[in-house]
């Protein structure tokens, strides 16, 4: 329906690791400026799925496409220049822990797009304020922060160059509920203000309800519904149900059940 | 059967370390060593690899010069060749000794700490993370380390060969009785030009062995802790061999000439 103005397309995208298949064959599509959040069990191929579209991880078979443009077989230069339209938010924030804060927020400035120093440094120390870090924390080194700490400042990394695609991994995972809903709101706001199109990751509901213009489920590597925000809770679809009630009985059988 | 099977599989795994060598090698060249050159990284990682190595270098140098005197004394005099030893002690340390004893020693230090580094980053996504920033992780990890090895190990090298004939020198003139100025006098007019850039071109070649097989196995490690362990051992065991390797195939190549 509105796949004329969807800006990231992906068709049939299967990823498998030696026998194990964890995309069975994806189909998805977010329309231009909007966030669709991605919910799903632990270990259902979430974040391979985004790894995928950023290139880290390439598809076994079929096609991902940006503002219409294939990108799954771009490589070096051409590859590297459309990195520079995204920014990722990593589950495990993937700071890099040789270098101070600032510079981590900074990093994608200064290498990727050769901002002076200074002028990058004065940017970090405005993004860290939005996530809720003052300027003194630009000063210490990754190790010395606490996990939600962290999760913060990769946020901060993430949107440091006002990208126009973001992806968040679990952006609100291991904070307490005030900052996540500081952090909801400042996802909702790339979105709005900034006009990004986002795919955010997460298992917290609230969360997803506050952003989420769309929402996917996926389970087993395939995307098993698909619908508006406030569509979610009369679906129909026994997976979500099951997903946002927070049920042990269903369709979703756990691994421990299993046994 | 079984025997052969396993035999097998070991060649098999050889081949495929081989080959993801040559790929990576591939990578570092055309990817590393092309600009975007981060100056900043160089000289960085010039300092960790170079400076941080001046002691352990400086003091093998020393002490293996020395044992080298009392050993060469010890063996000419069965010929009365006692005068040869200023002369060998420089010899062996500028041509052999000094590149082969500063590499291993390097290799030990600076390549398991580039494997650790590096397979860090990768177990813990920093280099996705690199890579989603637009930076290739080739340009900013691997080509650094690669320039700052090659530079830098000729430096220590000629450092090391100094201090080797120095450690010589000592024992020479005060356990084994030499004459002072006939000893640096001997050692300076047998020594030629030649023997000193055969081992700084050999030092150049290690360094080079050894910030690869750092950045290798570092970018090829996976599953956490355990992974990073053993990829920092591969590093270390695997420059060793390479640097004694490449040594004898450089000293029959230099050799020659
Ligand atoms: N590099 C890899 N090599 C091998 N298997 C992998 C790799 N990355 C992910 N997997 C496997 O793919 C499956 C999906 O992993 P993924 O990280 O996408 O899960 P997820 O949906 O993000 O889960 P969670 O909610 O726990 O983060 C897992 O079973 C995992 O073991
Ligand atoms: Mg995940």
């Amino acid at each position: 329906m509105m796949d004329e103005k969807a800006h990231i397309v992906l068709k049939d995208v299967r990823k498998a690791f030696g026998p194990k298949n964890v995309l069975n064959g994806i189909n998805l599509a977010v329309p231009k400026g909007r966030s669709l959040v991605v919910i799903g069990g632990s270990g259902t191929g979430k974040s391979v799925m985004i790894k995928t579209i950023l290139g880290i991880l390439p598809p076994d078979s079929g096609s991902i496409t940006i503002g219409g443009e294939e990108v799954t077989r771009l490589r070096g230069k051409e590859r590297d220049e459309l990195l520079l339209r995204f920014g990722m938010l990593f589950q495990g924030s993937a700071l890099f822990d040789s270098l101070p804060v600032w510079q981590n927020v900074a990093f994608g400035l200064i290498q990727g797009r050769n901002t002076p120093r200074k002028e990058a440094r004065d940017v970090a120390i405005e993004k860290l304020r939005q996530v809720g870090l003052g300027p003194e924390v630009g000063e210490l080194y990754p190790a010395e922060l606490s996990g939600g700490m962290q999760k913060r400042v990769g946020l901060a990394r993430a949107i440091a160059a006002d990208p126009e695609i973001i992806f968040f991994d679990e952006p609100t995972t291991g904070l307490d509920p005030i900052m996540a809903d500081v952090i909801n709101n400042l996802i909702v706001d790339c979105v709005k203000r900034l006009g990004a199109t986002t795919i955010s990751i997460t298992h917290d509901m609230v969360s997803a309800r506050k952003i989420a213009d769309r929402i996917a489920m996926i389970h087993k590597g395939e995307i098993v519904w698909q619908g508006p925000a406030r569509a979610v809770d009369t679906s129909g679809n026994p997976y979500v149900d099951q997903f946002i009630h927070g049920r042990a009985e269903g369709p979703i059988q756990m691994e421990i059940l299993k046994a | 059967m079984n025997f052969l099977a396993n035999l097998g599989r070991v060649v098999l795994a050889l081949l495929t370390e081989i080959g993801g060598i040559v790929i990576f090698l591939k990578d570092a060249l055309l990817q590393g060593l092309t600009p975007t050159i981060y100056l900043r990284q160089i000289l960085e990682q010039m300092l960790r690899i170079g400076y941080n190595s001046l002691p352990v270098v400086g003091l093998t140098a020393f002490f293996t010069g020395g044992a080298l005197a009392l050993q060469i004394y010890l063996g000419g005099s069965r010929f009365n060749a006692e005068s040869l030893v200023s002369t060998i002690v420089a010899l062996g340390i500028t041509r052999e000794l000094g590149p082969v004893l500063a590499g291993l020693m390097v290799a030990g230090r600076v390549g398991a700490s580039i494997a650790a580094e590096l397979g860090t980053m990768r177990v813990t996504e920093q280099i996705d993370a690199l890579t989603t920033l637009a930076t290739n992780p080739f340009k900013y990890l691997v080509g650094p380390r690669l320039i700052a090895g090659v530079i830098t190990l000729p430096i220590l090298v000629g450092i090391a060969d100094t201090i080797g004939i120095m450690g010589g020198y000592i024992v020479g003139t005060r356990s084994l009785g030499f004459n002072s100025y006939a000893y640096i006098k001997n050692t300076a007019d047998f020594l030629e030009l030649d023997d000193v850039t055969s081992g700084l071109i050999k030092a150049a070649v290690f360094g080079f062995i050894i910030t690869l097989m750092g950045c290798y196995h570092g970018f090829h490690s996976k599953g956490g802790a355990q992974g990073v362990g053993r990829a920092t051992t591969n590093a270390v065991v695997s420059s060793a061999i390479l640097i004694l390797a490449a040594n004898f195939a450089l000293t029959s190549l230099l050799f020659s000439k």
